[in-house]
């Protein structure tokens, strides 16, 4: 029974962190911590991609724990096994990395016993079937991720990263309660198989639809509940990092589809609104607060709000689609999410492991000290190129094809009845593909300013090759990222019982098309192969190259470099990564974050240096979070008085609350 | 026998576009120079130059990466494959299938992302001024293209370049309001895409106003030979993109006859030898603009391209 596999290394993955516990310290722990976990994820990943593929019965087991009344449910069906299967690649992936870069940890113990179970917990938020046993496993997640986020507790900015996710997550999780309360009714059915058959009231199906996208949206990072992602992501060592953004993240999907598509059924036309809206603005905001950032691991982290929007467009296609029937479109778009969904969990982790190479071979995150690592990394530098080429959304790799797909379902879109959702979602589509190509200079401006050109420090110009462990943790996500991109045909067929499950319907079969191609509707109205394309491309390039070589000159010589004929020693005469966001902060600064630059130019005769200051502000920060903070401070000041008061007056405030309680209760319907 | 006459055609076609490419940049340039009274090169002088470019060595700063040296093929080979799915003279192409006009636009997407790595390979100021540009405008022309895209795909109900010909060279679709505003953008788009005046000066050098030239300013021998040929493809692709759409009379059918073949050719040829005068004309006529100014050239496009899909939202018939 795979469920039953998949709780076997659940319950390895925590045995594991008992390991870490005890040996987290000594050498052999660390070998032992990440050799059982890769066993037990590789294990897993296995059983759900069989359960997929396959398309056997879907397993449920009860186990006799939790609520007593309840037990804890668990379940495979082909949404939980998708997801299973993305959790522990990515989880398998950050293992094997592990090996290689838990070597240059300075306190192991503070990882070890975490890192497993991290990786249990998103495994049983996806199994779980009881409201119970989810909101568990969410927070254990969520927990264990805080713990090893704060690794490097004594950092202040760390300390800051963990304060506000603990407050955040906390507060998703409450959302989350709330919904699936409300999802359960009046009689408690906390089952997710009882929840199903319940027909809920508009007031109930509007308020779980906004609690879902505040509770899952809090933790995958949505705008404007992102604020935490940024900070936290990048705090964690480099391959728990890889795991929040790349994997974590799904998990929150996993959530918010679980309940909107599968547990409260119909939905109102414009919840997709509401989605859409959200996600064309994560997917924009992202990427440009990724490209002015020079952070590498937080530039990374902002980008997964780019994409975390990309999805939740994909979704609020698949609901706009799905509210009004279209069973075939709402299939594509829905396809179009969990393929950036898989997509993203592979070429996320992929950068995070690449970011994490550059940081244990420099001791260096801010990118504009780095520069010219090509020569001295070669294999990191090609397989992060992977990466930055997949992420950019550029064929022929992965990124491109689930991109495609969301343009194909928003050309669905003028056959939608409601006009507020026909003028929107071209407008959507359009900021989808802005954000596609802002993506675009985002990673040439990261890929360019770290590996290329000139070291801008003396560590980057001392940096070696990382070790094999991580190389082959990164080849391993490298190596699916083409695979996707050339033959997603078979993804979109092996997904294909998921998209039914949660639309109701199913895109044409991509193994009937002709030499792999995709058609998402018709061949006559769009098709795309990707191994064509590769194909071509590489024979076109190999073709020029023989023939040049062959026919033409084959002979290099070396030189100085030219640059126009003024060629400058000092590296610090290179394009930065300031100045190479300049362009795009003029045109989108003013308007998405009140950008200002400011020059102070001293006086003739001054010896003084000129500055140049940017001034960028997180507008969300200011009007949202702040005036909730100054709020919560003042009624904090003002409810101070309550700490000094006479045991009297506190018996009295006792008394009046059990009086109002009453009184609510007696005048309850 | 049929399979091998469409392949013959598409072959055709790879072959046509990598050998005409060249001329219509001679035939460009050659236009320039009479407007302004000069004699001007020989309209063969681009295949000169490349011919001596591929026969001279190749001279690579020292601390060149390989991707320096891979970049050019991979530029030119992700244009070519890009221009040899665009209709010209026939429409019947074997493999236009395998990319509709989203994946067309994501390989020169593709093949700018490597331009520009390569501009900012050597750590020059040059190089990363002009890759730093590039990208700007591509954060604008990318969107605004994919937004004439939908204006398109909503007329004729698909993304597929050669469906969308055929749809449009029947009298049905008729002058509408929103194509006239995708033309519009379309052409802007290309303008900016294309590195011509006003948006980029593709004469100029020793300028801080070069966006393109900035980039391949490190480039030379066979190298700088394939980012020519691959920016001379690009212009070929655009011209034949806009002539495929907005002028699709004279493309062959598949399955033409020869007579038919020979019509399209010669239709295809007209027009870029139309566009290539209109082109000239335009730039001659108009002056470079400051850098800052293009975000707001390309603003209008994407303007234009929204307001194009949202009046086919409001009715079918604009």
């Amino acid at each position: 029974m795979p469920v039953l596999i998949a709780l076997g290394s659940v319950a390895a993955l925590l045995a594991t962190a008992v390991i870490g516990v005890a040996a987290g310290r000594r050498p052999a722990g660390r070998r032992l911590v990440y050799g059982i976990s890769l066993a037990a994820t590789a294990v897993a990943g296995v059983a759900a991609v069989a359960q997929l593929t396959a398309g056997g019965p879907d397993t449920t087991i009860v186990l006799p724990l939790g609520l007593p009344w309840l037990g804890a449910h668990f379940r495979l069906d082909a949404l939980s096994a998708f997801f299973l299967a993305v959790v522990n690649l990515g989880g398998a992936a950050a293992s094997l990395y592990g090996f290689g870069y838990g070597r240059h940890e300075a306190a192991p113990h503070r990882v070890l016993p975490f890192f497993p179970a991290f990786v249990a917990g998103m495994n049983l938020a996806v199994l779980a079937a009881d409201a119970f046993s989810f909101l568990l496993s969410w927070e254990f997640m969520s927990l264990t991720s805080w713990a090893l986020v704060m690794t490097q507790h004594r950092d202040s900015g760390n300390a800051r990263a963990g304060y506000v996710y603990l407050v955040m997550a906390s507060f998703g999780t409450l959302a989350l309660l709330l919904t699936l309360g409300l999802l359960a009714g009046p009689d408690g059915g906390y089952a997710f198989a009882q929840m199903r058959g319940i027909e809920q009231s508009p007031t109930v199906v509007t308020l779980v639809l906004v609690l879902a996208l505040v509770g899952a949206g809090s933790k995958a990072g949505l705008v404007p509940l992102h604020v935490w992602l940024p900070l936290a992501h990048p705090a964690a060592p480099s391959h728990v990092s890889a795991l929040m953004s790349g994997v974590m993240t799904k998990v929150a999907i996993y959530g918010f589809v679980r309940i909107v598509f599968d547990l409260l059924g119909a939905t109102p036309w414009w919840s997709a609104m509401l989605v859409l809206a959200v996600g064309g603005a994560s997917a924009v905001l992202g990427v440009l607060y990724a490209l002015m950032q020079t952070d590498l691991k937080r530039l990374l982290a902002y980008s997964t709000i780019e994409n975390i929007g990309i999805v939740f467009i994909a979704l609020g296609l698949a609901l706009a689609f799905r509210a009004n029937g279209m069973a075939v479109a709402a299939a594509l778009a829905f396809t179009a999410a969990l393929l950036h969904a898989l997509n993203h969990s592979l070429f996320k982790s992929l950068l995070f492991f690449g970011a994490g190479a550059v940081l244990s071979a420099t001791h260096e995150r801010d990118i504009e000290r780095l520069g010219g690592l090509i020569h001295r990394m070669p294999a990191t530098s090609a397989l992060f190129l992977v990466g930055c080429v997949a992420i950019s959304a550029l064929p022929p790799l992965n990124g491109f094809v689930s991109e495609w797909l969301t343009f194909q379902a928003v050309l669905q879109s003028p056959d939608l009845p409601q006009w507020g959702l026909r003028i929107m979602v071209p407008a959507i589509g359009g900021l989808l593909a802005l954000a596609a190509a802002l993506a675009g200079a985002c990673f040439v401006r990261a890929f360019g300013v770290t590996f290329l050109g000139r070291p801008r420090s003396a560590a980057a110009e001392q940096a070696q090759e990382v070790d094999r462990w991580s190389l082959a943790a990164m080849a391993l996500l490298a190596v699916p990222c083409l695979l996707a991109g050339i033959l997603p045909g078979t993804l979109i067929d092996a997904v294909a019982p998921v998209a039914e499950l949660a639309v109701g319907g199913r895109m044409p079969p991509q193994q009937a098309a002709d030499w792999l191609t995709i058609v998402p509707i018709a061949e006559s109205r769009s098709s795309y192969n990707g191994l064509l394309v590769f194909a071509f491309i590489a024979s076109a390039a190999a073709l020029a190259v023989v023939t040049i070589h062959r026919f033409a000159s084959r002979a290099l010589r070396r030189a100085p470099a030219w640059d126009c004929g003024f060629p400058e020693p000092s590296p610090a005469t290179q394009y930065t990564a300031g100045s190479f966001a300049q362009p795009i902060r003029r045109v989108f600064g003013p308007m998405a974050f009140r950008a200002r630059d400011t020059v102070d130019m001293p006086a003739p005769g001054d010896p003084r240096p000129a500055r140049l200051t940017v001034e960028l502000r997180d507008l969300v920060w200011d009007w949202l979070y702040a005036p909730l903070v100054a709020a919560v401070g003042f009624a904090a000041d003002r409810m101070n008085l309550l700490q000094f008061l006479t045991i009297r007056q506190y018996l009295g405030m006792v008394f009046l609350s059990l009086v109002g309680l009453l009184t609510v209760i007696a005048l309850w319907p | 026998m049929a399979v091998i006459l469409d392949l013959l055609v598409q072959g055709a076609q790879m072959a046509l576009v990598l050998l005409m490419a060249p001329l219509l940049t001679g035939f460009v340039r050659k236009l320039k120079a009479r407007l302004l009274r000069r004699r001007g090169p020989s309209v063969l002088q681009p295949y000169r130059d490349l011919a001596r470019l591929l026969r001279k060595d190749a001279v690579v700063a020292e601390n060149a990466s390989w991707l320096f040296r891979a970049a050019p093929y991979l530029i030119f080979a992700a244009t070519w494959v890009a221009a040899a799915l665009v209709p010209t003279f026939a429409t019947g192409l074997i493999f236009s299938w395998s990319a509709d006009l989203i994946a067309i636009i994501a390989l020169l997407a593709s093949a700018r992302f490597f331009l520009a790595l390569a501009g900012m390979d050597i750590g020059t100021s040059f190089g990363g001024i002009g890759s730093s540009r590039e990208m700007m405008i591509a954060s604008l022309a990318e969107p605004a293209m994919l937004l004439i895209v939908f204006t398109l795909a909503l007329v004729a109900g698909s993304t597929q370049l050669a469906t969308i010909a055929v749809v449009f060279a029947d009298p049905a679709v008729g002058l509408r309001v929103s194509l006239g505003l995708a033309l519009v953008a379309l052409v802007m788009v290309a303008i900016a895409e294309n590195g011509r005046v006003p948006v980029d000066n593709p004469a100029t050098h020793l300028e801080l106003t070069m966006v393109h030239e900035a980039m391949v300013l490190e480039y030379s021998g066979r190298h700088l030979a394939m980012i020519e040929l691959a920016a001379a493809l690009k212009l070929l692709l655009y011209m034949s993109l806009i002539a495929s759409l907005f002028v699709p009379w004279g493309l062959a059918p598949p399955g033409a006859a020869g007579s038919g073949y020979a019509i399209g050719l010669a239709t295809w040829v007209a027009k870029l030898a139309v566009a290539g005068v209109l082109l000239a004309v335009f730039e001659t006529s108009i002056a470079k603009m400051r850098v800052f100014r293009v975000p707001g050239f390309l603003g209008a496009a994407l303007m234009l391209g929204l307001l194009g899909t949202l009046l086919l939202f409001v009715s079918r018939s604009l």
